[in-house]
């Protein structure tokens, strides 16, 4: 059915950007980067000046200020690498399920993988980094099978608002579990709640080491996908036509996607709407061309948690504001946005 | 069940037949249910860490000072065992008429975000603007007519599609938990327990300073509801239908509509938004009622009684004292989930 409609694409000229625009664009993300990591070292509870930042960027932690910004430098690289990791992973499930309202946290997804963490904490002693990573993986991948099962139900099969539908129903039950399991134990109830808002507050580079090499594999994954991806746009008949092999690309695809999620999840707990967010800006700046888009979506994702992080930290000083509650706040109506749009379709 | 009896289509007769029999099944399980909520609350007053004979329940209920009882049953217990009852019909009643009225389970009010406006409302009042008691209700109240207001405009492209209205409502849901998270962590003394208290519902530390208010409002609102059910049935049929049926269509919305918020607010103010009470008492109520009548009485049952087992769970059957809202969120969550799955099924109007 869905293959006789015609693409949407919006227009031409959005969907082929001359490769300078897209260069001009690539530039001024990365240079909007660079901007906000080095708002993210600067601003804090505790000011310093620019000649602190490089000393302390230098390896000096003599003065209170250079230790004050050798403590938010891995903060900083945290906020980069979960915003790539959630932005890149929301583009390719975007790509894959050809759906606009996909995100991780939108499809449940984030939380899986925290249900899977909190119940290793909780009855397998998972305490680990790596431990905690892998299950948190297994989770987004259960919840992911389970959500996209549910969604693609019945007639018409997986619709965007069915989807999103299936994906809020199971957040809200995996979060009920995750409170029921969390709550008479004590001894992981603090580790539990401040993880379960998303946060990339108490990071040192003993947290960030562990994750690197799954998010390496996942984006590598991700981006590898990007010519199957462009084929999937077209329409599963079309692709297969291509002599694209739909199942294995998708698949392939998703894994990647999952990988990424569930290992931001396990460092950042469970992010809404960063995922949501970022793609459709992308497909705005660069075009629909995921070759394009992906490393787009990466860029801009790790710019929108960046600048979440610092902004919790100017909202609620002298305390912080978890980037989690951030993200919510601007992501929700952007949400609903989409879910307002006429034509909720397809990609 | 009872609606495939097979009766010949001339037979005036048979259908009399049933219509008596469903509607003497209504009575029978309204007059069970409400021995059940009677019994659960009488349960409530006896059981805790020391157990007080129904002699002495009694007679603390009926005033007299009884050594120990008065206070472990008159001040801790009975209010908790009130504000369970009071919350219970407040989220069953108003829930039902949400889902009555919008025709759809899904469009309970705890589902579409009025329930987390009301939350956000009363965290807010009481943390930042050190409100108390009625004035608390009151901003919640507001807040959630807001809410209901913005979904429902958000919503409406020509015509409120259903499915449309409930992903609206979730999303504005999650930006007020955010809210809520907000508040409690500005306010410094952030609390676990505090903060499942505005996310998922919890009777715990009931005063009567806060049941007052909600008891209030039931008996001023609930009888305005029952007053509207027959209409409030006539709208399940479409709204051109009713209309035709003599129902003042967008007048009979808007008196549920207010009224129906105004029991979640003032009770989501007393003790949080108890999760998927409002969301599961219709459906419950409609499977073991039948196709008949207006569900809005034994909804209001059912909803008192979840609130009152699932406390009682909470407190003494799990070796840890649940918030009875984790409780009632453990076992609606997959409800939840089912009735996905069926609606998907049976290629509903998604």
């Amino acid at each position: 059915m869905t293959a006789l409609h015609p693409i949407p694409a919006p227009d031409a000229a959005v969907a082929r950007r001359p490769g300078s625009v897209r260069l001009l664009w690539l530039l001024v993300v990365v240079a909007v980067l660079v901007l906000l990591m080095a708002a993210s070292v600067a601003i804090g509870s505790r000011g310093v000046g620019w000649s602190d930042v490089l000393a302390a960027l230098g390896g000096s932690s003599d003065t209170i200020e250079e230790a004050a910004v050798t403590k938010r430098i891995p903060r900083t690289v945290l906020a980069v690498l979960v915003g790539a990791a959630l932005g890149l992973s929301g583009a390719v499930m975007q790509g894959v399920t050809r759906n606009p309202l996909a995100d991780p946290g939108v499809l449940g997804i984030n939380m899986g993988a925290s249900l899977a963490v909190v119940a290793g904490l909780a009855w397998f002693g998972l305490f680990s980094a790596t431990s905690k990573i892998w299950t948190a993986i297994a989770g987004a991948a259960l919840a992911a099978v389970f959500v996209y099962a549910v969604g693609s139900l019945g007639r018409g099969g997986p619709t965007p608002l069915k989807l999103a539908l299936a994906g809020a129903a199971t957040s809200a039950a995996l979060t009920s579990f995750i409170t029921a399991i969390a709550l008479p134990r004590g001894d992981i109830a603090a580790d539990v709640q401040s993880w379960q808002v998303g946060g990339v507050g108490g990071a040192t580079s003993g947290t960030i080491t562990p994750v690197l090499p799954f998010l390496v594999a996942g984006l590598v994954i991700s981006l590898l996908s990007a010519r199957s991806l462009n084929s999937l746009a077209l329409g599963d008949e079309l692709a297969a036509g291509l002599g694209e092999r739909v199942a294995l690309a998708r698949g392939v695809a998703a894994f990647g996607s999952v990988l990424l999620c569930g290992a931001a999840t396990a460092v950042a707990g469970p992010i809404w709407f960063v995922g949501l967010v970022v793609p459709h800006l992308c497909r705005l700046l660069v075009g629909v061309d995921h070759r394009w888009m992906l490393p787009f979506s990466a860029l801009t994702g790790a710019c929108l948690l960046t600048a979440s992080d610092v902004l919790g930290r100017i909202a609620a000083r002298p305390s912080e504001l978890d980037v989690g509650i951030i993200t919510a706040l601007v992501g929700a109506p952007f949400f609903i946005a989409i879910v307002r749009r006429q034509k909720l379709r397809e990609l | 069940m009872t609606a495939v009896v097979p009766f010949p289509a001339s037979s005036v007769d048979a259908v009399a037949r049933s219509r008596v029999r469903r509607s003497s099944r209504r009575r029978l399980v309204v007059t069970v249910l409400a021995v059940l909520v009677v019994v659960t609350f009488a349960v409530t007053l006896m059981v805790g860490r020391t157990f007080y004979p129904p002699g002495d329940v009694l007679r603390v209920v009926l005033g007299e000072q009884v050594p120990g009882a008065s206070f472990t049953v008159g001040r801790l217990r009975l209010p908790r065992a009130v504000l369970a009852v009071v919350a219970g019909l407040c989220f069953g009643l108003a829930g039902v008429t949400f889902q009555t009225m919008l025709r759809n389970p899904l469009a309970s009010p705890d589902v579409i975000g009025i329930s987390s406006g009301a939350s956000a409302a009363a965290v807010f009042g009481i943390v930042v603007l050190s409100l108390d008691g009625t004035a608390v209700s009151a901003l919640a109240v507001a807040a959630a007519l807001g809410v209901a207001l913005v979904v429902y405009t958000l919503a409406f492209t020509d015509g409120v599609a259903g499915t449309r209205l409930i992903l609206i409502g979730i999303g504005v849901g999650a930006m007020l938990n955010s809210v809520v998270y907000y508040v409690l962590s500005r306010a410094g003394a952030w609390d676990y327990q505090e903060a499942l208290r505005w996310l998922t519902g919890s009777l715990n530390g009931a005063t009567w300073t806060a049941v007052v208010p909600a008891l209030v409002a039931l008996l001023v609102l609930a009888p305005v509801l029952l007053g509207q059910a027959r209409n409030l049935s006539a709208l399940q049929l479409g709204d051109d239908t009713a209309a035709a049926l003599g129902v003042r269509v967008e007048r009979t919305r808007l008196v549920a509509i207010v009224a129906a918020v105004g029991l979640i607010a003032f009770a989501t103010s007393a003790c949080g938004p108890i999760a998927f009470v409002a969301f599961l008492s219709g459906p419950i109520a409609a499977r073991i009622v039948g196709p008949t009548g207006s569900l809005l009485v034994p909804a209001a049952l059912v909803g008192a009684l979840l609130v009152g087992v699932a406390d009682l769970v909470g407190q003494f059957a799990l070796g840890t004292r649940f918030p009875v809202g984790v409780v009632t969120g453990v076992l609606g969550a997959p409800y939840l989930i089912y009735l996905i799955v069926r609606t998907n099924r049976a290629g509903g109007s998604l």
